[in-house]
């Protein structure tokens, strides 16, 4: 039976851990075929920003296609499409206040803008929340 | 009654209130809750055998707490079954997630 689990990231991308412990998570509920719920706050809501680019690493001397750097909008864009295959609901807002303060409103396709009512009502809409905060 | 998992995710030899955490754990599961330990990013450091949190991991065990660490964050830091403290159990997102959607859980991140 599908479940609908939230989750609650704050972390920016490229800095800790926990951004890919997120994306795991996400990934195995899709997979089973239950629902996710993100509310992206503070610098999470630069996880989903078009705008990223892979590049080259010039410290090891490899070229951008040796690299093969990922980044976070396409681990996400992957999880939408997952969604899709699976039957299941991804949603994922983005905090509107975190956005303008940072300027990161280009987004792929996928998240909505929203705020921090709709994390309580995601919270109250599903079976489990976990909010993974900043240290 | 209410089931708690707490994810510990710092490490102690660098986040000094990750010493504190476990007594949380343990004073959770001695109001009677069924208490759950999920290690992982550098939370699982102290988990390698031999470290001096072995003694923790064993009170925490002896005391009906389930203590799981993340095989992917044990992989990264090359903490391999054998090098895994023996009250400690190597376990997956899979894991995770049963954990986390199981009725009357709360989770707590640290």
């Amino acid at each position: 039976m599908s479940k609908t689990l939230t989750l609650a990231l704050m972390d920016a991308p490229y800095e800790k851990a926990a951004s890919t412990t997120a994306l795991r998570l996400i990934h195995e509920a899709l997979s089973r075929g239950h629902n996710v719920n993100v509310f992206a706050y503070e610098g999470a809501v630069n996880l989903t920003m078009a705008d990223q680019k892979p590049h080259a690493n010039p410290v090891k001397g490899t070229s951008l296609e040796e690299e093969d750097h990922p980044t976070t909008k396409e681990w996400i864009g992957s999880l939408f499409e997952l969604a899709e295959n699976k039957g299941a609901t991804l949603k994922w807002i983005n905090c509107g206040l975190c956005v303008d303060e940072r300027g990161a409103g280009n987004w792929i396709p996928g998240p909505v803008r929203g705020g921090p009512p709709h994390f309580v009502a995601f919270a109250k809409s599903s079976d489990a929340t976990l909010v993974i905060p900043t240290k | 009654m209410t089931a708690y998992l707490y994810i510990e995710s710092r490490d102690p030899f660098d986040s000094a209130d990750s010493r504190y955490f476990p007594d949380l754990v343990k004073g959770t599961r001695e109001r009677g809750h069924k208490t759950t330990l999920f290690l992982v990013q550098n939370g699982v450091l102290p988990a390698r055998k031999g470290s001096q949190f072995s003694d923790r991991f064993r009170e925490l065990a002896e005391a009906g707490i389930t203590i799981y660490a993340d095989d992917f964050s044990l992989a990264e830091r090359a903490i391999g079954a054998a090098d895994t403290d023996s009250h400690v159990q190597s376990a997956g997102m899979d894991r995770l997630l049963d954990l986390l959607l199981e009725p009357d859980t709360k989770a707590v991140w640290h």
